[in-house]
């Protein structure tokens, strides 16, 4: 047992099943967002709901190990990869081989995670930590979550719009990598075959879409309207 | 096919030695035919070297029937070149145009260090194979050959995963050089089979340890070696290579 983390299949059971928890993370956090598109009261309920909750209290330590352990090992692996071709080819063409999303990984997951770094400070810190007006909605009082939303959509001029750029452009980002990482993560369980890699890859599309889309809707909800 | 002649223009890695820094040497050839195959265009070449009184350039080959997985060469970016499910022998000059340059390197990986100009070392796989690509025997009478009934999928699946030839294609088209098709291939086809069932387990488990040890990388699931393996292995053996793998560990 102790020698499957070291060896190369157990690094990457880890990446898949961190990288599968953070997939449900994602569908929580899409689910509780799109309340937004319900106007402020629905989104500040749903926000208090997430911030109050019990077992989403209880799996937030969980989801920020998640968050780690899928860093670091991809870290791991990706610098044993780099490590593993001394000379470089001097030409290369994988473009009808392999997807683009499929070697660029970690570029993207590094693009999502100086995403992750801004978003963090922006709202969860803010929300946790920081000064928020306190409304109150059918009785109950809570953060006024969507003001905070809204504002640093709106509230800064051309700041907002570059915000809303970047945001969608790491969505679309997030899009590309959960394209490939998907049925990579079932793959790498030994949970396909030639059937169901078709099925996987498809289900994984449709995935990235919806979070990709989902996601990209906040800001232009703001922007348009 | 109609076969006409065209003219190219090579650039060829050259290297001494195992130690030696290499470089790319560029040569020119002329009337070439475009029904000879790649490697006839590289004995043409050595000809041409040796009648010069240079060095020829070192190549593997063997079989030159795509059988033997002997022959290597990264050719434009390509394992084995620009054709798919071919090696390098069954590659024709009719892929190429006239007046193209093609640029042959040997394979890259640092499980397969150069010997000499394009020929590597692919002992690595011998190590792998060792570690437990084979099937144990056991004494005693010899067994009927129909003894053991085996699907008609299960057997077709084995032939397939058997049907790699160990010319490290996958290693050196692969971003991370990984030699998990070669591994799953050879791991599947004992594990499809009822004789091979036995150690299925052991087997994966031995055979990725000897891997990760000899400097292959880890498999990022891109499918390039798929594609660029002259026999078409699936990735789906490296799917039942991860399987048994788990199985090993959970079994522990
Ligand atoms: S899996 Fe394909 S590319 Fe890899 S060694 Fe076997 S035949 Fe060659
Ligand atoms: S020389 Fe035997 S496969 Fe090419």
């Amino acid at each position: 047992m102790s020698s499957f983390f070291t060896s190369s299949i157990g690094k990457k059971f880890l990446m898949s099943v961190s990288g599968l928890f953070l997939v449900v993370f994602l569908a929580v956090h899409l689910t509780a967002n799109l309340f937004i598109l319900g106007g402020p009261d629905a989104f500040n309920q749903s926000a208090h709901f997430m911030g109050t909750n019990p077992i989403i209290t209880l799996m937030q330590p969980i989801l920020a190990f998640g968050f780690l352990l899928h860093i670091i090992y991809s870290l791991i692996i990706q610098i044993k990869n780099w490590k593993s071709r001394p000379v470089k080819y001097k030409k290369v063409d994988q473009s009808e081989t392999s997807t683009w999303a499929s070697r660029n990984m970690i570029w993207l997951g590094i693009f999502v995670f100086g995403f992750l770094t801004v978003h963090i400070i922006n709202f969860f810190y803010v929300i946790k930590f920081g000064e928020m007006n306190m409304i109150t909605v059918n009785g109950v009082e809570m953060e006024d979550s969507y003001k905070l939303v809204a504002g640093l959509f709106t509230d800064f001029g051309a700041i907002s719009y570059i915000y809303s750029a970047v945001y969608i452009i790491s969505f679309i980002a997030l899009g590309l990598h959960l394209h490939h990482a998907f049925w990579s993560a079932f793959q790498t369980l030994g949970l396909s075959n030639i059937a169901w890699r078709k099925r996987l890859s498809v289900l994984g599309d449709i995935y990235a879409i919806i979070v990709a889309a989902g996601f990209t809707i906040i800001p232009l909800y703001f922007l348009l309207f | 096919m109609s076969s006409k002649t065209i003219n190219i223009k090579l650039k060829v890695w050259r290297q001494k030695d195992a130690t030696t820094k290499g470089k790319f040497e560029n040569y020119e050839l002329s009337e070439i035919s475009t029904a000879s195959s790649f490697l006839e265009m590289m004995d043409v070449l050595n000809e041409k070297l040796v009648g010069e009184g240079n060095e020829p350039v070192a190549f593997d080959h063997d079989c030159r029937e795509g059988i033997c997985g002997m022959c290597s060469l990264f050719v434009n970016g390509h394992a084995h070149g620009p054709d798919t499910l071919v090696t390098t022998c069954q590659l024709h000059m009719r892929k190429f145009k006239d007046d193209e340059t093609i640029t042959i390197e040997p394979w890259r990986a640092g499980g397969f260090p150069v010997i000499k100009d394009l020929m590597v070392d692919r002992n690595a796989f011998e190590k792998i194979m060792q570690a437990g690509g084979f099937v144990s025997v056991s004494t005693g009478g010899v067994p009927d050959a129909n003894a053991i009934p085996i699907p008609k999928k299960d057997s077709d699946e084995a032939m397939d995963a058997a049907s790699c030839i160990g010319c490290g294609a996958c290693v050196a088209t692969c971003k991370n050089s990984s030699a998990m098709l070669f591994v799953s291939a050879k791991v599947s086809q004992l594990a499809l089979l009822p004789q091979g069932k036995l150690e299925a387990s052991r087997r994966a488990k031995n055979m990725v340890a000897v891997m990760d040890e000899l400097g292959f990388g880890n498999c990022s699931n891109t499918g390039a070696c798929e594609m660029e393996c002259p026999k078409g292995i699936s990735l789906a053996h490296i799917a039942r290579l991860n399987r048994e793998f788990l199985v090993a560990t959970i079994k522990e």
